[in-house]
C-alpha cells in the first residue's frame, strides 16, 4: 500500500472512531452548543432593545438578530474547538494511543481522524446554531447560492484553523481541566470581537484589541456573505488569519505530537 | 550477594526474536535503565522480574517503539529499532499497563478498530473479531462499552486487541498485575497457547510465580540493571538455602537421630532437624540410609529448594517477608 492511500486509510479509521466517540458521548458536544444558543436568546430577548439602539441607525430587534447571528455562528466554531482540546487530552491520557504508536499505522493520522472529525462536529453544531436563529426569525438579506456556499467554506476554514490549534492544547495539557483552560481563548476571543457590537461603538483604546483579532474579520466577511454588508479587507485578511493559524497549529501540533511519549 | 550474571549459553544475536545491548534511559536526572542487555530466542517466553519502578515497564516501551533510548541498540524480529521501527511494529503486539483500550466504544468495535488498523478486509476482520471475541470469552460482552469491563474482561479484551494483527513478538506488560486468581490463570493459558504457535513472548511481572509458571529465561532487573540471567532453575541453584527437614514427635527418635547426623541444625522444641543439601536422590538416599543404620524413623520428611522468592529477595536485597 503506498504511504498515501495508508494515511488516507488510517484517518478514516481514526475519523470512524472518533464520531462514534461523539455520538456515543453527544454531552460534551451539546454542552459546547449550549453556550452560542443562550448567548444569542440572551442577547436577542433580553438586552435585544437596548442592543439593536447600540448598532445604531434606528434599527430594531430583527435588524440586531440579523447583526447578531453571525457573530454567534463563529462562536459556535470557536466552542467546538474547546471540546477538540478536551477530547485529545482525554485521549493522549488512555492507552489506546500508546498502543497505535507501537502499531505500524500512519502515525499522523491519530491527529487527522481528531481534526477531521471535529470540523464534521462544527459543521452538525453550525448547522443546529443556525436553525435555531431562522426558528427566531433569522433570515439572510439577498444571498446567493455561491454566498451560503462561501459563508459555509468560511466557517469550515475558521474551524480547521481553530481546531489544528486546538489539538495542539489539548497535546500539551496533562488533563481534561487545563485543556479546556487552555482553550478558554476560544471562547473569549469572540466575546470581545464585532460579534455583539461594531468595534465603531467599543472605547477608542478598546478598539484595536476587537479589531485585531482573528474573530472580527471572519464575523464581518460572514455578515457581508449573509447579510450583504461592505466586506473590503476583511476577506483576505480572514483567509490569511485562518491560513496563518492552521500552519501554526499544525505545526505545533505535529511538532508536539512526535516527542516521546513520557 | 556476589554478582551473579552467569555465563548461560546465550541466543545468537542475529537469530534472537530480541536483542537489546547496552540499552540506556533517564528522564531528567533519574536513571531508570543504566546498560542493560537482553536476548531473547524465538517461540521462548522470557521474564524480566523486578520489584516496582526498577525499570520494567520503560525497557517494555523501548522494546515496542513507544520511547527511543538515550543509548544502546535494539533488534526486535531482525529489524533495527533506529532504522526501522515501523517494520518491528508490524511484527509486534503489546499489551498492558500503559497500552490498552479504548473505554468509549464496546468491545467489539475495539476489535474492529484494530482489524482496520490492520488493513484486513472487512469480511476478514469481522471473522477475526468474532473468533478472538470468542476465544476470550468475551462474546456476550461484545456489544458493551468497554469500560464498564471488569479487570480481568479489559485484559482479556486487551491481548484479544494484540493478536488481531497475528504479531510474531508480544510484550506483555504486568499482564496479571490486579487480577484475581482465576483470570490470573486464564492469562498463563493464553501465554501457553501462544508459545506453542511459535510466538515469542517477552513479560514482565513482579511476581516470581507467574516468571516459574511461564518463562524459559528470567532476567531479574534491579535499579536499572540486570542483576542475574538465566532459567529458573539456575537461578534457584545459585542461591544456597536448600535443606531436608525431619520432624519427630517422640523425643528418643529426635534424640537418636541428632545423634547419627551430627552436622543437622536441632531445634529441641520442635522436635526437628535441618541438614543443609541440595535435596537431589543422592543426598537424600544417603540421609535415609543414616537414619535406617540408626534404626530411627522421622515422622515428617520435607525437601525445600530455593524458589525464586529466595533468589529475588537476595538480588534485590529486600527483606524476606
Amino acid at each position: 500500500m503506498s504511504s498515501f492511500s495508508l494515511a488516507v486509510r488510517d484517518s478514516r479509521t481514526m475519523l470512524r472512531r472518533n464520531l462514534l466517540h461523539a455520538r456515543r458521548y453527544p454531552s460534551l458536544t451539546l454542552n459546547l452548543l449550549l453556550t452560542p444558543v443562550m448567548m444569542l436568546l440572551l442577547f436577542v430577548y433580553v438586552f435585544g432593545d437596548v442592543m439593536s439602539a447600540g448598532i445604531g441607525g434606528g434599527a430594531d430587534r430583527s435588524a440586531y438578530i440579523a447583526y447578531l447571528v453571525p457573530g454567534i455562528l463563529m462562536m459556535t466554531v470557536g466552542g467546538t474547538a474547546v471540546g477538540t482540546a478536551v477530547s485529545v487530552s482525554n485521549d493522549m491520557t488512555e492507552g489506546i494511543v500508546a498502543r497505535f504508536r507501537t502499531m505500524a499505522i500512519h502515525r499522523p493520522s491519530i491527529l487527522l481522524g481528531h481534526v477531521a472529525g471535529s470540523v464534521l462536529q462544527c459543521v452538525m453544531s453550525v448547522l443546529l446554531v443556525g436553525a435555531v436563529a431562522v426558528a427566531i426569525g433569522f433570515r439572510s438579506t439577498g444571498a446567493t447560492a455561491v454566498e451560503w456556499l462561501a459563508a459555509l467554506g468560511l466557517m469550515v476554514l475558521v474551524s480547521l484553523a481553530l481546531t489544528w490549534l486546538a489539538v495542539g492544547m489539548g497535546l500539551v495539557s496533562p488533563n481534561a481541566e487545563t485543556a479546556s483552560n487552555n482553550a478558554l481563548p476560544l471562547v473569549v476571543l469572540p466575546l470581545i470581537s464585532s460579534a455583539f457590537v461594531p468595534v465603531e461603538s467599543m472605547p477608542g483604546w478598546f478598539r484595536p484589541i476587537a479589531a485585531h483579532q482573528p474573530f472580527t474579520p471572519a464575523i464581518e466577511t460572514l455578515r457581508g456573505l449573509l447579510l450583504g454588508t461592505e466586506i473590503g479587507s476583511n476577506g483576505w485578511l480572514s483567509l490569511a488569519w485562518c491560513l496563518g493559524l492552521s500552519a501554526l497549529g499544525y505545526l505545533w501540533a505535529a511538532r508536539t505530537f512526535r516527542k516521546d511519549p513520557r | 550477594m556476589p554478582s551473579s550474571v552467569m555465563p548461560t549459553p546465550k541466543v545468537e544475536t542475529a537469530t534472537a526474536a530480541i536483542a537489546a545491548t547496552g540499552l540506556r534511559k533517564a528522564y531528567g536526572d533519574k536513571t531508570v535503565l543504566d546498560g542493560v542487555d537482553l536476548t531473547v530466542a524465538p517461540g521462548t517466553v522470557f521474564a524480566l522480574l523486578g520489584p516496582n519502578g526498577a525499570g520494567k515497564t520503560t525497557a517494555v516501551k523501548i522494546l515496542s517503539t513507544l520511547v527511543s533510548p538515550d543509548a544502546g541498540t535494539v533488534r526486535v524480529a531482525g529489524h533495527d529499532l533506529a532504522a526501522r521501527p515501523q517494520a518491528i511494529r508490524a511484527a509486534i503486539g503489546v499489551t498492558g499497563q500503559f497500552s490498552a483500550v479504548d473505554g468509549l466504544i464496546t468491545g467489539e468495535e475495539n476489535m474492529l478498530l484494530m482489524a482496520d488498523l490492520h488493513h484486513l478486509p472487512r469480511p476478514e476482520g469481522r471473522r477475526v473479531a468474532a473468533g478472538l471475541l470468542a476465544r476470550f470469552d468475551l462474546t456476550d460482552a461484545a456489544r458493551k462499552p468497554a469500560a464498564t469491563y471488569s479487570g480481568g474482561m479489559k485484559r482479556r479484551l486487551d491481548i484479544a486487541m494484540t493478536l488481531v494483527g497475528g504479531p510474531r513478538v508480544i510484550f506483555l506488560d504486568e499482564p496479571t498485575t490486579g487480577l484475581d486468581p482465576r483470570s490470573r490463570h486464564t492469562m498463563w493459558q493464553v501465554v501457553r497457547d501462544l508459545v506453542t504457535d511459535g510466538v515469542t513472548v517477552f513479560l514482565t511481572t513482579q511476581y516470581l510465580e507467574e516468571a516459574d509458571e511461564l518463562a524459559d529465561r528470567v532476567a531479574v532487573l534491579n535499579g536499572g540493571r540486570i542483576v542475574a540471567e538465566g532459567t529458573p532453575d539456575q537461578l534457584k541453584r545459585q542461591i544456597p538455602g536448600g535443606h531436608v527437614r525431619l520432624r519427630f514427635t517422640r523425643p528418643d527418635a529426635y534424640r537418636a537421630a541428632a545423634g547419627a547426623l551430627p552436622g543437622s541444625a536441632r531445634d529441641d522444641e520442635a522436635l526437628t532437624l535441618r541438614i543443609a543439601g541440595d535435596g537431589g536422590q543422592r543426598d537424600l538416599r544417603a540421609l535415609l540410609d543414616r537414619l535406617d543404620a540408626a534404626g530411627v524413623e522421622a515422622d515428617e520428611l520435607t525437601v525445600h529448594t530455593p524458589d525464586l522468592d529466595d533468589v529475588f529477595f537476595a538480588l534485590t536485597q529486600e527483606t524476606p517477608r
